[in-house]
């Protein structure tokens, strides 16, 4: 007697349960810029605001931020401290605004007059590139260009502590280290 | 014995719902309105209780609705439990 058609059920199901959850993962994952890749090239992202600072061989934190978004506004008088603290030592701040509204961005920035550099990507380009997950977030980069940590929102003082230890590390690898 | 037959395409189907069903609770199916695209969704105008007036007329009308003193924002409701 032939085995029945139901033997060949869990043969089946299993193999369309695989094919579901591979569906499942590929689409929670984010592509996008990760620790240890390369950042996109500021220069020539098409940033509003004039070029970018030269970035070559510093450590650089690149922030994505927006007026309407409040943790963005907070983080902001964070990297001023950061800003006096570090830039002197050898880090480049770069806030990158993805405000659609320019008036919106140039009112953000008139009223609170930050002391590092920001730009505005005009057409989200660059934020879609790095497929950034949340606003803000922050990437820090090392010396040679790669995304060595990655913070996703703002918490305040727990997120600058973190940032300073980061940095202070970032500043003193031996090996990139000009 | 005689073991029931389960039609090939059944299972088939079967499977293909469940993964139909489980990428849809991804990304799969769905338009995620990504972080920068949330500009107008912060806008204040989107905000359920920018008006107070039809805050306090939204309210009444709960707290008639459900027949209880206070409505949203005081502690207890009238039942006395609280």
């Amino acid at each position: 007697m032939s085995p029945p058609e139901i033997t060949r059920r869990p043969t089946i199901v299993r193999r369309g349960l695989t094919i579901a959850l591979g569906l499942a993962l590929a689409g929670g994952a984010r592509a996008g810029v990760n620790p240890g890749d390369p950042f996109p090239s500021l220069p020539a992202a098409g940033l509003d605001g004039g070029a970018p600072p030269a970035t070559a061989g510093r450590v650089v934190l690149v922030d994505f931020w927006a007026s309407w978004c409040a943790p963005c506004r907070a983080a902001f008088s964070a990297y001023a401290r950061l800003e006096a603290d570090y830039a002197p030592r050898g880090l480049v701040i770069v806030a990158v605004s993805v405000d659609e509204s320019p008036a919106a961005y140039a009112a953000f920035v008139d009223r609170f007059r930050p002391p590092f550099a920001v730009r505005r990507d005009p057409e989200q380009h660059l934020a879609r590139r790095v497929d950034i997950p949340a606003l803000p977030t922050c990437y820090l980069l090392g010396r040679d260009g790669r995304v060595r940590f990655v913070h996703q929102g703002f918490h305040g003082d727990q997120t600058e502590r973190e940032l300073r230890r980061e940095i202070d590390r970032l500043l003193a690898d031996p090996v990139l280290a000009p | 014995m005689n073991t029931p037959s389960f039609p090939r395409r059944s299972v088939f189907l079967l499977v293909a719902l469940t993964a139909a069903a489980l990428s849809g609770c991804t990304n799969a199916g769905l338009v995620r309105v990504q972080p920068w695209e949330r500009g107008t969704l912060a806008d204040y105008t989107m905000r359920p209780d920018r008006d107070p007036v039809a805050t306090a007329m939204a309210d009444h009308i709960y707290t008639s609705r459900e027949s209880s003193t206070g409505g949203r924002g005081v502690g207890g409701s009238g039942c006395g439990c609280n």
